[in-house]
């Protein structure tokens, strides 16, 4: 409960420290509320005009101020006049983008499926893939299976995703036809088969770099555990190896997994931009990047929100997990 | 004296022997191969034990009685041609109860583990795994070997945790080793390795990591308990007052080698080599009167890669030069002192009395 409360206020914290970046950046280059305005009324605008804008879109009011009118937005919304009209933006409203005229909110909701089932697949793919070969190569190090996944582990790590992105999609997509080509996506409720044939490249990609990273965790954890005393223990009671593994081996090696594997798929949830913009997915990761080209505030702020508010949970979900795997760090 | 003759084997005598004892172990050898060199830390040790009796096996750190348990118990990594990292290498012959297990498989000495020989670790809290509760570790323990339903294996690890002096058993199985104190950890412990009822029990420092006033309660554990089960214990340690409390025989190791073998009684009162001389001597003693220095042994034990030559011992011993070099070049085998009580020294009988009488048996 307490967890939860400090999740919370962490939330309104990160809000405000976002607010506070975007709201700071502009001035610190050199704009005004005037000029910020006059990107939102017409080329031929006085500056009178520009002027009335900006004290209407509220660009004038202290920094405090704009930033209550944002909160309060996104529980009841906001309406923005800027002089020749006015553009509602229902609640919640996270922000609302001048440029496409558009509340960011049902946008970001609009591409949040994309980025989820991405990283939903991935993360399961690297999670099975990356453990399991920690275990093996732990289990058999030295032979050349150990050291062969752990090359393979580095390549992995270090190629960046643009390249091994790339080079699948131009191989297996384009050439061998047996992938979807960049850009496919269906939604999970119209065809089930088709959401994860045109997912399956992305993820395998995206998995390939982390799962890299996971097997070589998992057996660095698995090589610690298997010399604890408890283990010992578990063979001198007669136990077969395979059970000694499973039962007792897997749940301590794959505690600081768990924690990894938490901060990533909520960092990613928030955005996978690299893979995004690679597979020309149309996710949260994009939208940020699009905003980023433009310059458009509004929608970096909704994304860092969303990203922020992933990784928030998934530290509480991964400290939550902690206390059901570990008997020591439970609450009495 | 029950056994005179199981305690002169240096070689196996078996048409000598009218009864098999129920753990024996000849001729052992565990060597290590490492990058230095080869670690040889058993290195031909040979003991007997019969059913009910309590061998303690003492020595310093790294004198080998560690790597022995765990040779008895088949734990040790075996080589493997798949691994770049060698594993134990075991020679000898291991009997319990008449079957020879080196030349066994891993399988069977696995099913063996647990149900017929058990072992109780130094630290209780690294030795149980922190990840489940007390009762389900004991409960595994005995459903590997007992094809029982979880119920009753439940009220048979309630049972267990009972015997052993947990109070309120059927609650505390729930509980997880860190709830638990040091002494009970060990008392679970303890209850988890004779949850099949063992024959053979290793101990191996059981009370190291205990303070002192839980040390003799968990040694009137293992006594009581040992004479409730009829089991054979080994005890290793490296205190000899614990030797003294429990042990009716003892094997002093030096450098992976049995330096003297006899029974508690011809070893505490007539102690034939000089290293269980040096043993003795180190042992704080509270009915001394001022501040005696301890006796120690000068030196630290030999790199078991370059073992000494000739008696292990020699570099350390006080008495080497006196046979001529023969303590440097010769390695002694050992040889009977009086029924059952065997030796591995050069010093001549004669010498030996002398000593004992005239320089060690005042100061001690």
């Amino acid at each position: 409960m307490r967890r939860l409360l400090w999740a919370v206020v962490l939330l309104i914290v990160l809000s405000m420290v976002t607010f506070s970046i975007f709201y700071l950046v502009p001035r610190l280059g050199g704009a005004t509320p005037e000029t910020l305005a006059a990107r939102y009324v017409g080329r031929a605008a006085t500056a009178e005009t520009v002027h009335l804008t900006a004290e209407k879109l509220g660009l004038l009011d202290p920094v405090i101020v704009q930033y209550w009118h944002w909160l309060k937005g996104i529980f009841v919304g906001a309406s923005y006049d800027y002089g020749s009209g006015v553009e509602h933006c229902p609640a919640p409203c996270l922000g609302y983008s001048f440029i496409t005229k558009q509340p960011v909110w049902p946008e970001l909701l609009d591409r949040a499926p994309v980025t989820i089932s991405l990283v939903v697949g991935a993360s399961i793919i690297w999670l099975i893939a990356g453990v399991s070969i920690g275990v093996i190569s732990a289990l058999r190090r030295g032979t050349v299976f150990d050291r062969g996944a752990m090359g393979v582990a580095l390549a992995g790590v270090s190629l960046p995703i643009f390249f091994t992105g790339l080079v699948s999609l131009a191989f297996f997509s384009y050439r061998l036809g047996i992938t979807a080509p960049g850009g496919t996506f269906v939604p999970f409720s119209q065809n089930p088969a088709l959401w994860a044939y045109s997912l399956l490249l992305p993820w395998i990609t995206l998995a390939f770099l982390f799962s890299a990273q996971y097997a070589r965790l998992t057996r660095a954890g698995m090589l610690e555990t298997m010399s604890e005393d408890y283990i010992r223990t578990a063979r001198a009671k007669g136990l077969p190896e395979r059970m000694v593994i499973l039962k007792h081996a897997l749940r301590g090696a794959l505690t600081p997994v768990l924690t990894i594997f938490g901060l990533d798929v909520g960092l990613l949830l928030g955005g996978a931009i690299l893979t995004e913009k690679t597979f020309s997915l149309n996710g949260l990761g994009k939208y940020a990047y699009d905003g980023i080209v433009s310059g458009d505030l509004p929608k970096i702020l909704g994304v860092t929100l969303v990203a922020g508010f992933f990784v928030i949970m998934a530290n509480l979900i991964v400290d939550l997990l902690y206390g059901v795997i570990d008997p020591r760090v439970r609450l009495e | 004296m029950t056994t005179p003759a199981l305690r002169d084997l240096v070689i196996r005598h078996p048409g000598q022997l009218d009864k098999q004892p129920f753990l024996e172990v000849v001729d052992l050898k565990v060597h290590f191969p490492t990058d230095d060199g080869l670690v040889k830390s058993v290195d031909g040790l040979s003991f007997a034990l019969d059913r009910g009796r309590t061998l303690g096996i003492v020595g310093e750190s790294g004198s080998g009685k560690s790597v022995t348990s765990l040779a008895v118990m088949g734990l040790h990594t075996r080589p493997s041609s798949e691994r770049t990292r060698p594993g134990a290498q075991l020679s000898g012959e291991i009997y319990l109860d008449g079957d020879e297990l080196l030349s066994k498989t891993p399988e069977y000495v696995r099913s063996l583990r647990g149900k017929r020989m058990a072992m109780i670790f130094q630290d209780p809290l690294s030795a149980m795994n922190p990840y489940h509760t007390v009762g389900q570790q004991i409960i595994e323990a005995y459903r590997i070997h007992n094809p029982v339903n979880k119920k009753v294996a439940r009220k048979h690890a309630i049972d267990m945790l009972g015997r052993v002096g947990i109070p309120e058993p059927s609650r505390r199985i729930e509980s997880y080793p860190h709830q638990f104190s040091g002494g009970m950890r060990q008392r679970a412990m303890i209850a988890m390795s004779l949850s099949c009822d063992p024959d053979l029990l290793i101990a191996d420092e059981p009370t190291t990591a205990l303070d002192v006033t839980v040390q003799a309660q968990i040694l009137d554990l293992i006594r009581d308990l040992q004479s409730e089960f009829n089991s054979s214990v080994v005890l290793i340690t490296h205190d000899l007052g614990v030797v003294a409390e429990l042990a009716d025989d003892v094997l002093v190791m030096y450098a992976g080698r049995a330096m003297e073998y006899g029974s508690a009684e011809q070893l505490f009162n007539r102690p034939a080599h000089p290293y269980t001389w040096g043993l003795l001597g180190s042992i704080p003693r509270f009915d001394r009167v001022g501040a005696e220095r301890l006796l120690a042994i000068k030196g630290t034990p030999p790199s078991l890669i370059n073992v000494p030559s000739g008696c292990p011992f020699h570099p350390r011993c006080g008495y080497a030069a006196r046979n001529g070099g023969l303590s440097e070049d010769v390695r002694p085998e050992l040889a009977p002192v009086e029924p059952g009580h065997t030796v591995a020294c050069h010093l001549s009988p004669t010498e030996r009395e002398q000593i004992w009488e005239h320089e060690i048996a005042p100061k001690l």
